[in-house]
């Protein structure tokens, strides 16, 4: 188990290493860090002292292992558009966006698991089927769209929820947190549905599906010639089996979410780093599209292995792999 | 040659008579999908003749038509225009059949772009394995844990700093649809190299090498037939994606210009409006946008589950 | 047989189980009716598809849906049990009937400790606290001959080999000391070697605790071995059923003969394993009159129109003509022809 992370920890610093590789390609080759830093009046003498002078003209490994040194460091050199440091930019923003995603995943989580496990066991009723077919239609609707449409509903029509903003935020410490306010949690709520009702629906098919699986196995059938009762086989039984895959799914997902929430920032005007990438993208500003880059690897890798901590978790299968699973022979 | 000889019509019961055809016909929404696929498609691709107006010839503009609301809620509409119009006064029904056209025209290349990327990528990386394979499969798997939209946005906004502005809103078109492309090759990628894989070592494969056929001519003889299938339904659902993420990228702005929009665009363009109550504007698209979508994927759904017994 | 003359645990009269197709309704066992007396072992022998898991899952109430029951009645201990709701049946099964099917490695819960599921087992059915259902679940164990289970009560289900799972689940089983246990298949999914084991031990379990079995298996050695009396199953109906002794040394079935002929027995020198032609009709192609007529090699013109019913036929009954007086070649009544 110990070689098995570590192993996943190697691979997880190589992916960091490779994604590190394209931001700093960006970062080196398609922008030009000068410009950012000197007024358009720079002389060239001076131009080429600075780049001496930051390590422009060193051989690419060598600035590549500076890049990534300072990148640990949260150093991603000053933005092209605003002149700010790029690492307080993003970590300003941080909250935000968290904020949103972890509302977001409670709402998937709450929602779309129970919708999957009914419509799963039970797939024949008119329920399951009208929820299915809504389902495919969470789908096809684009997140953006959804976000408009329930902001016309809503805000513009109802007055019942901001469209736009965080509200008013607490600040604790470095961290600004909508949780603490009516306006705050208020403002959270067309932003989190819109962000997580694709993924919902994504799940909550990915648990029908597997819930269905499950239920045609032998240990559930022989569960129900044991007398057990429905509950403990729906739940004690089924839904623990059907999790390996959903965990699989909702971490991939919750790196997706923090992805989506370029989209869903944008519609809802939401100060969090998703917002501040696209302006990057839009305005090609290439010292926070390598920062943003990294970040999400980090998150990925990061999810990646609290995922993979999981299994072990919930299959006693890989918590005795090697040791254990010797003792199987006859 | 002789394998063309049978005639059309039992070439035609051939399609009538087999298991997909019976599987389509005896599902509804299938078949209600297909026709509203067929409608919207028609609807796109006839546009410059059925389109009551030319939204983006701005010769044909009047302001003085702007914000006209569409004709069956308020008295205020104008049967020249059904659906009513923007501030510009441009036509939404003709702005929307020409979108949706566009909208299609970029999902479609893009799934292309996608699809020979990945069927090359796939066969490379299975037939000649080892390194090669490796590299290819690692890519394979750091890009497929990045949402797409990630990825095409990070395209995109690397070709803004290669090239000016202007440049851009005239190639916005191939960058977006290469952006795309780049995205989703990975699903081709995998399944076509998993099935080089089961080919490779065949009997038959062996055999043709040891005749001196070329591994090209092998490839494209035994593997290609056998991922039809698989491939035809990644590319119908990566459609409706391709589409979905077309729009995004328009809605955000990096995608197509207000100049050429296509339905995210439009959507864009009617959502500055929307605080002052013309939802109109975005409402229609958006529909158009989400029937087009859930026709594709509602087929899409049916394909894999008609072209692979097991999965019912 | 003295067990025989107790009134009967287990009463099958008439069951008819249906699976309704694309094309039209099959009738997967047809008319079957049997007894099973208190501490009997009834062995069910037949092809894949002759109807005697469907009849066994059948009894317990477990039929997959399409599968249904449409006619006939199941009494357990006089009481019938093939209408009851779900909830009442779920009381029955695992407290009165126990069941153990093919595969262990596939009847446990991978998730679950061993000694979880079997605390879970016995708390479903009997009002004991945690310890105690734990010890329970330790005796159990032991009982069915895991060693050190003290140990191994905590392990996983991957954790033991095919024979020791299938140990497990004959412990699952007895949780609630069930009259009756319907065992489907025990051995097929084991190695040879661990199958005479585990048919050993249900023999010896079902001795001490008096449980009656309906042991379901294709393999005529295990029925031999460990049955009272045995019901030989064709295309979904009872062929011959009648003590073991005497199907085996005198069948009185065609088809039962063919089995019997199909195996070597120890110490005795065959010259030929005799083997029955063809194949079992599928449900969608039984012919008229006895199913077995097209493959049987002492059919007369009666067999080709007249379904024969169970029969007497010296100690057991059989489904054939030839025990009736009349005999194969009897001239067929005129209604018949037309029905």
């Amino acid at each position: 188990m110990i070689a098995f992370i570590l192993r996943r920890l190697l691979q997880s610093i190589a992916v960091l290493l490779a994604v590190g590789l394209v931001a700093f390609s960006l970062f080196r080759y398609v922008g030009d860090p000068i410009n950012a830093m000197v007024g358009q009046d720079t002389s060239m003498e001076d131009r080429a002292l600075l780049r001496e002078r930051l390590g422009l003209n060193d051989s690419p490994p060598l600035q590549f292992l500076r890049f990534v040194s300072n990148a640990a460091r949260g150093n991603f050199g000053l933005s092209y558009r605003t002149s700010e440091p790029v690492g307080r930019m993003i970590f300003e923003r941080v909250p935000a966006t968290l904020e949103l995603a972890f509302c977001a995943a409670i709402f998937v989580l709450f929602v779309g698991v129970p919708m999957g496990v009914y419509t799963g066991l039970y797939p024949k009723h008119w329920s399951s089927r009208l929820l299915q077919t809504v389902s495919l239609l969470g789908v096809s609707l684009p997140p953006f769209l959804l976000g408009i449409l329930l902001i016309l509903v809503f805000a513009v029509m109802l007055h019942w929820l901001p469209s736009f903003g965080r509200g008013q935020t607490v600040q604790i410490g470095w961290w600004t947190t909508n949780f603490l306010t009516i306006s705050g949690l208020k403002a959270l709520i067309l932003p989190s549905i819109t962000l997580g009702l694709f993924q919902l629906t994504l799940i909550m098919r990915l648990v029908r599906s597997e819930m269905l699986e499950v239920m045609r196995t032998d240990y559930i059938k022989f569960g129900r010639a044991r007398g057990l009762s429905n509950r403990a086989i729906n739940f004690g039984h089924a839904l623990k089996n059907t999790l390996v895959p959903v965990i699989t799914v909702m971490g991939l997902q919750l790196g997706t979410l923090i992805a989506f929430a370029i989209v869903t920032e944008t519609v809802f005007a939401w100060p969090g780093v998703g917002q501040l990438f696209l302006q990057s993208v839009q305005f090609s500003d290439i010292p926070v599209m390598a920062a943003y880059l990294l970040l999400i690897a980090l998150l990925f890798v990061v999810i990646n292995l609290v995922v993979d901590l999981l299994y072990f978790v919930v299959d006693p299968r890989l918590r005795s792999q090697g040791g254990a699973a010797k003792v199987a022979g006859h | 040659m002789a394998m063309q000889q049978p005639a059309p019509t039992s070439w035609l019961h051939c399609v009538t008579d087999s298991d997909v055809w019976w599987s389509f016909k005896s599902s509804p929404t299938t078949v209600a999908a297909a026709l509203a696929t067929l409608f919207i498609f028609l609807m796109a691709f006839l546009a410059p003749l059925l389109a009551p107006h030319t939204p983006f010839d701005p010769a044909t503009l009047s302001l003085s038509d702007g914000l006209k609301p569409p004709v069956l809620v308020s008295p205020d509409g104008d049967w020249t225009f059904p659906l009513g119009t923007d501030d510009q006064g441009r036509d939404v029904l003709s702005s929307i059949m020409y979108g949706t056209r566009l909208s299609l025209i970029v999902g479609f290349a893009s799934v292309i772009v996608a699809m020979l990327i990945g069927i090359t990528l796939g066969l490379v990386s299975g037939y000649f394995g080892g390194a090669v394979d490796a590299v290819i499969m690692r890519v394979a798997d750091v890009q497929l844990t990045f949402p797409a939209i990630l990825v095409a946005l990070l395209i995109d906004g690397v070709v803004r700093g290669i090239i000016s502005v202007q440049r851009h809103d005239e190639i916005a078109i191939f960058v977006i649809v290469g952006a795309i492309g780049l995205s989703f090759w990975v699903q081709y990628a995998r399944t076509v190299r998993g099935s080089v894989l089961v080919e490779k070592n065949k009997e038959y494969v062996q055999a043709a090498r040891v005749i001196g056929l070329s591994p090209v001519l092998i490839m494209v003889r035994h593997v290609l037939p056998n991922v039809t299938g698989p491939v035809l339904v990644i590319a119908t659902i990566n459609l409706g994606l391709a589409i979905i993420t077309e729009a995004t990228l328009s809605f955000l702005g990096v995608g197509l210009p207000s100049t050429e929009p296509s339905l995210g665009t439009l959507i864009r363009l009617g959502n500055e409006v929307l605080q002052s109550g013309d939802w109109w504007i975005t409402v229609f698209p958006g529909a158009t946008l989400a029937a087009l979508v859930l026709a594709v994927n509602l087929l899409g759904d049916w394909l894999r589950d008609a072209l692979n017994p097991k999965l019912r | 047989m003295a067990v025989s003359n107790n009134p009967p645990l287990l009463e099958v009269k008439n069951l008819r189980v249906e699976f309704p197709t694309r094309r039209g309704t099959l009738l997967a066992v047809d008319d079957v009716s049997f007894d099973i007396a208190p501490g009997e072992v009834l062995g069910v022998v037949g092809e894949s598809g002759a109807g005697k898991s469907l009849t066994g899952n059948a009894i317990i109430g477990l039929l997959e849906p399409p599968g249904r029951i449409a006619g006939g009645e199941v009494k357990l201990e006089g009481r019938r049990i093939d209408n009851l709701p779900y909830e009442e049946m779920r009381k029955v099964r695992g407290a009165k009937i126990g069941a153990i099917f093919q595969d262990p490695l596939t009847s446990l819960n991978p998730l679950y400790s061993i000694g979880r599921q079997l605390v879970e087992t016995i708390q479903t059915h009997l009002p004991l606290s945690a310890s105690q259902a734990r010890k329970r679940a330790l005796d159990l164990l032991k009982e069915v001959g895991i060693p050190g289970a003290e140990n191994r009560i905590d392990h996983y289900p991957h954790q033991f080999s095919g024979g020791m799972r299938q140990r497990v689940v004959i412990a699952l089983a007895l949780c609630a000391d069930p009259r009756l246990i319907v065992a489907d298949e025990p051995t097929t999914a084991l190695d040879v070697s661990i199958q005479a084991q585990i048919i050993a031990l249900l023999k010896r379990l079902c001795r001490e605790h008096h449980t009656a079995v309906m042991l379901v298996t294709h393999d005529m050695g295990v029925i031999a071995e460990t049955a009272d009396r045995v019901a030989v199953m064709y295309a979904g109906r009872i062929a011959e059923i009648g003590p073991v002794r005497d199907v085996v040394k005198q069948a009185k079935h065609p088809y039962t003969k063919g089995l019997m002929g199909s195996i070597p027995s120890l110490g005795v020198r065959h010259d030929k394993l005799t083997q029955i032609d063809g194949a079992m009709p599928r449900l969608t192609e039984i012919p008229p009159g006895c199913a077995f007529n097209p493959r049987c090699t002492v059919r007369g013109q009666r067999c080709m129109v007249e379904r024969p019913n169970l029969m007497s036929a010296g100690a057991s009954r059989a489904a054939c003509w030839l025990h009736d007086r009349g005999g194969v070649g009897a001239p067929v009544t005129k209604e018949l022809v037309d029905a």
